[in-house]
């Protein structure tokens, strides 16, 4: 009698524990998986500040992307802070015949781009900025977005997206993705998104070595402040 | 030369200085203000950490001023495209944080302004909730906070149209026509805010004009009645007593100090410092706060013809925006959206009332009863949760829960929707049935004089 309820009292208890686990997991699992069921999937961007990377990906941005859409909030100027020489930013990156104070516009009407593709395509500077969300930043959605593009016969430019049902973008960067193993292509975007983010607001890394500078200051200003303070209250009890 | 105050005028030593000082003390009163409000004001030597942030908003609204006046310098508020087919509006913004030196420091100060505004404002009130500070003799202070408030609020909305982001257009889109659901006048009163049929360029230059001229003069004028209405009582503090009780023989309360420079640089100026690491935190490293303080979508240019997929107003706004979508039925054959309007905009107004719904024997939390304590947990946890469901969308279930067929009491338990209605009711029960229960709660004794330090 004893040992069978004692034996039942065991069986309860991992009964029990068995349901706290279950529990814990549907709580902490919960939002995970509804998720998975509602949301877009997006890949991690491995987002660089790596001078070369950047540069790479200026160019590919300005080849491959700077003829549908402008990036009219930069101007090419700004690429000197990647490390370009003012030479081979007119020479070779300034295809309009512009000059360097320039903004990174394009010559295509809006107009017309929206009678080509149906509709405009957007300006570049903030993407990066633009598509962050829930589900990843705008890296991520921009990584996924670029490397997502898969044939169909169905759309007018013969191209769909995973990220973006019926796009009205081409796959741009086909002929890139075409001529290199996966990984590699992978390795070019990676350096083109790490661009656009770059682009998106290019004073962020002094905003950040500036903005340590102040802190520093503050916390001894603080100490300063503090110490005077108690000054004040010595003879107050 | 004859003053009337009673404040003795200032007498030169003889220098320059001291000669240019009389002079000018002879014509104004500098020395009696001064004293006045500064080394004369006797405030009670026991304030606390939530005595701080009067002062942090006062800080907070300099900040909001000058970094102001340096947008002004370049923001243009025209709503036209340009060339590249982006409003000028967002351009100019964009111009800021780009090719004006400096322009982005000052930009993300004011963005992060706002968001610290409302936080410090947020915590400023709520102390005055802790401590009972909107009871009599101080229910005007209140009061003016309370359209303090009012005013932050319309200038945080109408500056929040100013960078014309996709947030900026469609946040004032949605939120304008809500008047018109106002039976007879709203739809006048809507075209009217507009100035046209849909949010426009003429939207953009009348919230403008308001939000860097209108309402800041009225904001500022509110604030130094706010003040004054408060030198005039004195403070109260984290006891609820009044120290004006106990005065010595020179009629100085005998549990105060002199608020210059006690309290001045030995309270208000380390915690001044410590806020602006938290601001310069902000501002230089997460502008946008995960998307809370600066929302990614707002860093696209408007656009008419494109609804985003789900809008949501910053922060500050959602406690108040879910009241707002609380309202889903027809209430006497008007609009839902009419008591929306009346639910949102009572929310705020109801505050002014707690003077004197509030009948508690003592004022501070600290001998306040068991039925306070509890119902004011309730009803800041209600809150705080009425702010997060404001961030989503409507059919929204906590922990990502997906509701099942048929009846499931889950479905109920954990639909943000239901959360949304019953804690908007909660809100008003609270302050509606306050005289009643605020009176039956069981206070502890007051003492006398200040308890602590
Ligand atoms: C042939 C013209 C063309 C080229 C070249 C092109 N795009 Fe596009 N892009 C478009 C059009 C059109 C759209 C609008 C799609 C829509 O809204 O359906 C678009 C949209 C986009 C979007 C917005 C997607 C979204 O979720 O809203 C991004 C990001 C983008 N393009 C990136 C790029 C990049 C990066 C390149 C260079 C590799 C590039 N595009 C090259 C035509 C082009
Ligand atoms: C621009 C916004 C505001 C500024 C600059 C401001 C400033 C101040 C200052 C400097 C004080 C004295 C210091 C302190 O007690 O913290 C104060 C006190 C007070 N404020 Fe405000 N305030 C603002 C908004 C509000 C709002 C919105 C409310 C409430 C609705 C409010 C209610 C009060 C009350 C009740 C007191 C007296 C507190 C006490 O004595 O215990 N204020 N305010």
């Amino acid at each position: 009698m004893q040992a069978g309820s004692g034996k039942g009292d065991v069986q309860m208890k991992t009964h029990a524990i068995k349901l706290l686990k279950r529990l814990a997991a549907a709580v902490l699992f919960a939002p995970v998986l509804a998720m998975a069921s509602t949301a877009m999937h997006l890949d991690k961007a491995p987002v660089s500040t790596d001078q070369q990377k950047l540069q790479r990906g200026a160019e590919l941005f300005i080849k491959y992307c700077l003829n549908c859409h402008s990036a009219s909030m930069v101007r090419y100027s700004e690429l000197k802070k990647l490390g370009f020489d003012e030479k081979k930013i007119t020479e070779e990156l300034i295809y309009s015949g512009g000059k360097i104070g320039d903004l990174m516009t394009i010559a295509m009407t809006r107009d017309d781009a929206e009678a080509w593709f149906g509709t405009a395509p957007p300006d570049l500077s903030l993407m990066a900025r633009a598509k962050g969300s829930e589900f990843g930043s705008g890296a991520d959605y921009l990584y996924t977005y670029l490397r997502g593009f898969y044939k169909d016969e169905n759309r007018p430019t013969g191209w769909n997206n995973k990220v973006f049902d019926n796009v009205g973008m081409p796959h741009a960067l086909w002929d890139l993705q075409g001529e290199q193993p996966a990984e590699k292509y992978d390795e070019d975007v990676a350096d083109l998104v790490s661009f656009m983010v770059w682009m998106g607001e290019p004073d962020s890394g002094s905003r950040k070595k500036i903005g340590i500078f102040v802190i520093i200051f503050l916390a001894g200003f603080y100490v300063l402040t503090h110490k005077l303070g108690k000054t004040y209250w010595k003879n107050t009890h | 030369m004859a003053a009337n105050s009673s404040f003795q005028k200032y007498q030169s030593d003889g220098s320059r200085l001291g000669n240019l000082l009389e002079w000018f003390d002879a014509r104004f009163p500098l020395t009696s203000m001064w004293k006045t409000h500064m080394s004369e004001y006797y405030a009670p030597k026991n304030f606390n950490f939530w005595y701080f942030f009067g002062v942090i908003s006062l800080l907070v609204l300099v900040i909001q001023f000058v970094t102001g006046i340096f947008l002004v310098m370049h923001y243009k508020p025209d709503g036209t495209l340009n060339a590249s087919g982006i409003p000028i509006a967002f351009a100019s913004v964009e111009y800021i944080m780009r090719d004006v030196p400096g322009g982005w420091l000052i930009r993300y100060m004011h963005s992060t302004g706002a968001s610290a505004f409302f936080i410090a404002i947020y915590l400023h009130m709520f102390r005055g909730m802790l401590y009972g500070s909107y009871r009599k003799p101080r229910e005007l202070i209140w009061v003016t906070g309370v359209v303090i408030f009012l005013c932050l609020m319309a200038i945080a909305f109408m500056g929040y149209l100013l960078p014309w982001g996709q947030m900026s257009y469609w946040g004032a889109q949605v939120i304008i026509n809500l008047f018109s659901a106002i039976p007879l006048v709203g739809e006048g009163l809507s075209t009217l805010i507009r100035g046209d049929f849909v949010v426009s360029d003429a939207t953009l230059n009348r919230f403008f004009a308001f939000h860097v001229c209108a309402v800041p003069l009225v904001l500022l004028g509110l604030v130094v009645m706010h003040v004054l209405a408060l030198h005039e009582v004195g403070s109260n503090n984290p006891d609820g007593v009044e120290i004006k009780k106990f005065k010595d023989e020179k009629g100085i309360p005998l549990d105060s100090v002199p608020f210059h420079p006690q309290y001045t640089i030995g309270h208000d100026l380390p915690a001044c410092v410590i806020f602006l690491i938290l601001f310069f935190g902000v501002a230089f490293f997460l502008p946008e706060m995960g998307g809370y303080f600066l929302e990614y979508n707002n860093f696209l240019p408007a656009d008419p013809m494109k609804t985003p997929a789900h809008l949501a107003p910053v922060w500050y706004f959602t406690p108040f925006y879910s009241m707002l979508r609380a309202m889903v039925w027809n209430f006497f054959w008007i609009d839902a959206k009419f008591w929306g309007v009346v639910s949102m905009g009572g929310g705020v107004v109801i505050l002014a009332f707690l003077p004197w719904l509030d009948r508690s024997p003592a004022k501070s939390i600290r001998y306040r009863g068991p039925i306070f304590k509890t119902l004011l947990t309730i009803f800041v946890i209600g809150f705080v949760i009425l702010g997060y469901l404001g961030t989503k969308a409507p059919g929204y279930y906590f922990f990502g829960y997906t509701p099942s067929e048929g009846f499931n009491p889950l479905n109920i338990l954990l639909s943000g929707d239901i959360h949304t209605r019953l804690f908007t009711f909660y809100y008003f029960l609270f302050f509606l049935t306050m005289p009643y229960w605020s009176k039956i709660d069981k206070c502890k004794p007051v003492p006398e004089r200040v308890t602590s330090k």
